[in-house]
């Protein structure tokens, strides 16, 4: 040890913890499959502070191990230590690292949140005017009443400015599919207002900008889909939105992440991102379905019971039977 | 012993007559409205274990519902009310009575040269309301238990299990007002009852610690009372502050609440940070590494911390600037704890470092904290919070926070002042035992936690998808092992109290000026008070450490 000069080791060291790393902030497969537009910006943040955390805690944790071994007391040795009390510079160093970290990590964290559209909920409203909503009209409504998008719109202007809203790119756009989602204890109903679908599933197409507005009947729950990377609560008396492109057809949890009563494990469902022919072959098939389609939605579910509520899709709302057996028993 | 009187010259008090005579209270006395503040101080510790040890079997119980996805083993509204009593008892009547009741109490006036707390009466009082607290949690379960979380938010709490549910209020609001009045006694003490000889500069940085959490307590703990008792009035008397029907507000409750809880959590590892700064340099023989950068950065982090709770909103519908603001301010709480871990590991540096039961826990502590300080601040940037929020990564890093960093704060602090406390030595194989079987079974309880939440495991769930068993019997296991552990230590603390080997007044050599008494000490601590003539931490000089035992007492 003494032939090598301590600047050298410090300099491999540092190498081989870099390293270190940078290889686990690409490898650690901590997350699951991503499977939004968000779920990408999310995952490489995620990444640079894997990177870096992995450095520090390779860092403090070899310096305690270090100290503890190096540091021991010897046998018969009851001298005290060298009496250092401080060292400003050095304390000078460690405290601008880690403020030099914060700020960085806090700023990529605005500007990635930027992206997410977590600082734009509910804007969209102020610039939807225009061909957009004309054009998304023929595109998607095709086959249902037009009066009902028009409800949604309006209901729109009222809806909070909480949650996540577009990102900069897709500000101004009016979102391809709009959803309205309601949790109530212990499920989930979702309503499209363009064609007065309701379902217990959520089903989405790929690589298209959809605007959920959540809402809750009794408690606060929380919508999650973890593969989105995103979360919004379902708050009463509140409306909040997320809005999000998934990017990959397949069948994702929706998970209920605030504590919502004795059931809240059981409030889980599914999205199914369809591709867009799938999504429009599930929904034409919905709509041929629904027998009383038009009075369902007429209705206005916020003065129902969930009773009421469900009775009218309950074949094809899709609850964990958990939650089912409990709401069939309470009501 | 009357209240004392503030000017300097209450500390300039005759000495006792005789010869300093060792406290013979009995068993029962600890049973009494005592005001001596050493009394207070283990009374405070003994109950506090007490509840330790029941929140602990409700942890392991619902471990038990976990090691399996289904509901099988209780029902899940008895899940959730254990949920609630467990995280409600754990914080409110173990780690706060323990770290600040406890060791606030039995330290802080023998630490500063004074014979009592400024208010001896005040003090019984705050400690006598833990009881009745404790009482109202277990009491509750009668009633079927709060069902709504620690965190108790509306309108679930003003729906479910409205009785127990307010025995839940009131007891927090009762271990509130204990903390309030804790709080202006330490305030009051530390200010006006140092020995003269005591410069600010040679308060030990445990006094300096006290002092950052009773600022926090003042200012936080009323806000959490006033949101309390408007949701005490929403269930009972059917007032509509958070009910939305009613024209209240949901989140209205949550920014009163966290304004309070979030600071808590800084009122729970405040002490501990004063504790590890007490135990790091005795056993590593040197000075502490930065006694001003520590005693200031838990000034900062006491401020700093009243401006952070939203990050536990991002989620709950915010506006976007409070986001910004509050992932920042967040983050920035990072810096002074970075510069408390940095100071630790310096001081250890260089050292002779003596692997006693105490050291091993406050090393421990320094690398659970590291771990949980890194994945908290991920936690504060509020792009990955809205990922894991509210899942079991939340839990597994505040389980490194707290367990990693309170408990095994708490157990360096019991095995390096039990000999002052009680006259004896505590038992180092068994304390090395109960370190061992600790640290590997937090680490498997709540690591893999972390990885829980990233996948997308929810929290407070007492069922959960089966993709999640294997990770999830772990850490049962883990908990088990966890269970297991405190058997050592609760064999050791009652077996050496009684039997264990006299540990005279300064077992470890150390230099502050509890360790200028004799161990225990005797009621109003020294017959003369102590002159401060060296700083607390000066070691490697050739300071003689004082060995009050001997008859040389009076002159320490
Ligand atoms: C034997 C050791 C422990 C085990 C096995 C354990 C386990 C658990 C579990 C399974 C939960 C439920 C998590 C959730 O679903 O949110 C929980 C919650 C909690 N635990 Fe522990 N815990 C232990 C020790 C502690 C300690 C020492 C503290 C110290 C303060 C603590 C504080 C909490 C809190 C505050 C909650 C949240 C309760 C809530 O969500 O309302 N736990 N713990
Ligand atoms: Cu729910
Ligand atoms: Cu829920």
């Amino acid at each position: 040890m003494k032939q090598i000069p301590a600047s050298l080791l410090t300099l491999v060291i540092g190498v081989v913890v870099t390293l270190i790393s940078l290889w686990v902030g690409q490898n650690h497969g901590w997350l699951p499959e991503q499977a939004s537009e968000q779920a990408v910006l999310v995952d490489d943040f995620f990444n640079v502070m894997v990177v870096i955390a992995t450095a520090l805690f390779l860092v403090v944790q070899g310096a305690i191990l270090f100290a503890l071994f190096q540091f021991r007391q010897r046998q018969g040795d009851t001298t005290d230590g060298e009496p250092i009390e401080g060292n400003l510079p050095l304390e000078a160093f460690w405290t601008a690292i880690p403020a030099v970290i914060v700020i960085g990590l806090g700023t990529y964290s605005v500007y990635v949140f930027q992206e997410m559209g977590g600082f734009n909920p509910g804007l969209q409203e102020a610039n939807s005017q225009g061909t957009m909503v004309a054009q998304v009209m023929d595109e998607q409504v095709s086959d249902v009443g037009a009066p009902l998008v028009d409800h949604g719109a309006a209901d729109k202007q009222v809806a909070g400015n909480y949650g996540f809203g577009a990102s900069p790119m897709k500000e101004g756009n009016t979102p391809d599919l709009t959803v309205e989602v309601k949790g109530l204890q212990y499920a989930w109903i979702f309503t499209y207002p363009d064609s007065g679908i309701v379902d217990g599933e959520l089903h989405v197409p790929a690589n298209q900008d959809v605007l959920l507005n959540i809402s809750s009947q009794d408690v606060i729950h929380s919508f999650w889909v973890p593969q989105f990377r995103l979360k919004q609560d379902a708050i009463p008396g509140e409306e909040t939105e997320l809005r999000f492109v998934a990017t990959k057809p397949g069948t994702y949890s929706v998970v209920c992440a605030e504590l919502c009563g004795a059931y809240h494990g059981g409030m889980r469902t599914q999205v199914i991102v369809h591709t867009p022919e799938d999504f429009e072959q599930w929904r034409e098939s919905r709509v041929a379905q629904a027998p009383h389609q038009d009075e369902t939605v007429a209705a206005n579910p916020a003065e129902m019971t969930a009773t009421d509520y469900l009775a009218p899709v309950s074949q094809a709302l899709n609850i964990h039977t958990h939650s089912l057996a409990h709401l069939t028993s309470e009501q | 012993m009357a209240q004392a009187n503030l000017s300097p010259e209450a500390t300039k008090t005759p000495p006792i007559e005789g010869h300093p005579h060792l406290p013979d209270w009995k068993w029962y006395d600890y049973f009494t409205f005592n005001i001596d503040h050493k009394v207070i101080g283990i009374q405070y510790l003994v109950l506090a274990f007490i509840f330790y040890l029941i929140a602990g079997l409700m942890a392991v119980a619902m471990r038990t519902e976990l090691a399996t996805p289904d509901s099988d083993f209780m029902d899940p509204s008895l899940y959730n009310a254990l949920l609630t009593n467990h995280g409600t008892i754990m914080i409110f009547l173990w780690i706060v009575p323990a770290a600040i009741g406890g060791f606030g109490n039995y330290l802080v006036p023998l630490m500063i040269g004074a014979r009592d707390m400024a208010f001896p009466k005040l003090n019984a009082l705050a400690f006598w309301l833990n009881p009745p607290a404790g009482a109202l949690l277990l009491g509750s379960f009668l009633f079927g238990g709060a069902q709504a979380g620690w965190t108790s938010y509306p309108p679930l709490s003003v729906i479910t299990a409205n009785t127990a549910q307010s025995m839940w209020i009131l007891a927090v609001v009762l271990v509130g007002t204990s903390s309030i009045m804790g709080s202006v006694n330490f305030l009051v003490t530390i200010w006006k009852m140092r020995v003269p000889s005591m410069k600010w500069d040679q308060l030990p940085l445990f006094c300096w610690a006290m002092v950052a959490t009773s600022f926090l307590a003042l200012f936080s703990t009323p806000v959490l009372a006033a949101g309390l008792i408007l949701l005490l009035f929403d269930i009972n008397f059917g007032t509509g502050f958070f009910q939305p029907d009613a024209g209240g507000n949901v989140v209205v409750y949550q920014h009163l609440f966290w304004f309070y809880s979030h600071p808590a959590v800084y009122l729970m590892i405040l002490p501990i940070f004063g504790i590890m700064s007490e135990v790091i340099p005795v056993h590593a023989r040197k000075p502490i590494f930065g006694y001003k950068a520590i005693a200031y950065s838990s000034l900062t982090i006491s401020i700093v911390g009243l401006f952070v709770w939203v990050h536990h909103m991002f989620t709950s519908g915010t506006p976007p600037w409070m986001r910004i603001f509050f992932t920042i301010s967040t983050l920035i709480v990072a810096v002074p704890t970075g510069i408390k871990i940095f100071s630790w590991v310096a001081t250890l540096w260089g050292g002779k470092i003596r692997f006693t039961s105490a050291m091993l826990f406050a090393v421990g502590l320094l690398s659970m904290f590291v771990f949980g300080g890194l994945s908290g601040v991920t936690l504060g940037t509020a792009p990955f919070d809205i990922h894991v929020h509210d899942t079991y990564y939340v839990v597994g890093h505040f389980h490194y926070v707290l367990f990693g960093g309170s408990v095994f704060g708490i157990y360096a602090g019991i095995y390096h002042w039990f000999p002052k406390m009680t006259g004896r030595m505590l038992n180092e194989t068994l304390g090395r035992l109960h370190f061992v079987l600790t640290f590997i079974g937090t680490n498997l309880t709540f690591a893999p936690m972390h990885e829980l939440g990233m996948q997308g495991m929810p929290r407070r769930v007492a069922m959960y998808d089966p993709q999640f068993v294997g990770l999830n019997q772990l850490a049962t296991i883990g908990a088990f092992t966890l269970g297991i552990s405190v058997l050592p230590m609760l064999i050791n603390v009652i077996w050496s109290w009684s039997r264990g080997p006299k540990a005279g007044g300064n077992p470890w050599n150390a230099l502050t000026l509890e360790w200028t008494t004799p161990s225990p000490p005797p009621v109003e601590n020294w017959t003369i008070l102590p002159a401060v003539t060296h700083g607390p931490y000066e070691y490697g000089v050739g300071i003689q450490p004082p060995q009050p035992d001997q008859p040389a007492l009076d002159e320490a």
